[in-house]
């Protein structure tokens, strides 16, 4: 090949690298939203929650080559992110990891609300109306983190059980089953915050 | 094992899609009969909804601009 013939090749890989970049980072850019959303529930505070999102977007656009096109982009940048907070070493932890858990039946939380209405037969939409938005989002928040992830991964920020395993490098059967201890951990906050309110 | 306590076993891999076609036919047989299963099903269904809508929090303009900030610059 020449000299010129091999600078013109050159010159269009780079071309061709920089659109690719570009086109990352667009990509990534447009699903910042539904990033913020999930940081937000796995991180303390708002505070904490964008740090995270801020470094997750600089680590991610600066190894943006490792992302293999046609993946799913936003479990890729959700893998940084849940790195970097353990890597955080999760900060404020709320909740002590060794409270055994008190294990309520997956209806526990209906029951509970529907046993405290007056007919004691009421809607879903009623019975939920008795939860108010700050009492849900402590009661999500006092979940043990461990349980708390998978729900904000599969709950909030709906990702398959497999997408969840591959974000926090843990096998399927571990998600599944802290799925659904976390789901009767957060029922049994709520019922206990919507009684208490 | 009752049919409802089987049913309340298959409530969350049903909300999220996990079960086998069978399985998920099963549970529809038994929700279109049993109106005390089929209250609960549908409590766990808005639940989620409400849960998933309350913890929403939008992301603020400066942080916005802050990652669109770390874009790499068009030469």
């Amino acid at each position: 090949m020449s000299e010129s013939a091999s600078t013109t090749s050159e010159s269009r890989r780079i071309a061709e690298e920089a659109r690719a970049r570009v086109r990352f980072e667009e990509e990534a850019l447009e699903l910042s939203e539904q990033v913020y959303r999930v940081a937000r529930r796995l991180a303390g505070s708002r505070d904490d929650a964008e740090d995270l999102v801020q470094q997750t977007y600089e680590r991610a656009f600066r190894s943006w080559r490792q992302y293999t096109p046609g993946t799913n982009l936003r479990a890729w940048l959700l893998r940084i992110l849940t790195n970097l907070n353990i890597d955080r070493g999760r900060r404020q932890q709320r909740t002590p990891q060794t409270t055994s858990i008190d294990e309520a039946g997956d209806y526990f939380l209906y029951n509970k609300l529907e046993a405290s209405t007056q007919d004691g037969n009421a809607d879903s939409d009623r019975v939920l109306e008795r939860l108010s938005q700050d009492s849900i989002v402590d009661a999500l928040a006092e979940v043990p983190h461990d349980f708390r992830d998978v729900i904000v991964l599969v709950d909030i920020g709906e990702f398959s059980y497999a997408d969840a395993a591959q974000i926090l490098d843990i096998p399927i059967g571990t998600v599944m089953s802290r799925l659904h201890r976390g789901r009767r951990i957060l029922k049994k906050n709520l019922a206990d915050k919507a009684v208490a309110a | 094992m009752s049919e409802c306590e089987k049913c309340e076993e298959m409530m969350q891999p049903f909300l999220d899609g996990a079960l086998s076609t069978d399985e998920v036919a099963e549970a529809e047989r038994h929700l279109e009969r049993c109106s005390w299963c089929a209250k609960r099903y549908r409590f766990e269904e808005r639940l989620r909804h409400y849960v998933r809508v309350a913890v929403s929090e939008p992301m603020s303009p400066e942080l916005k601009e802050k990652l669109a900030a770390l874009r790499t610059p068009l030469t």
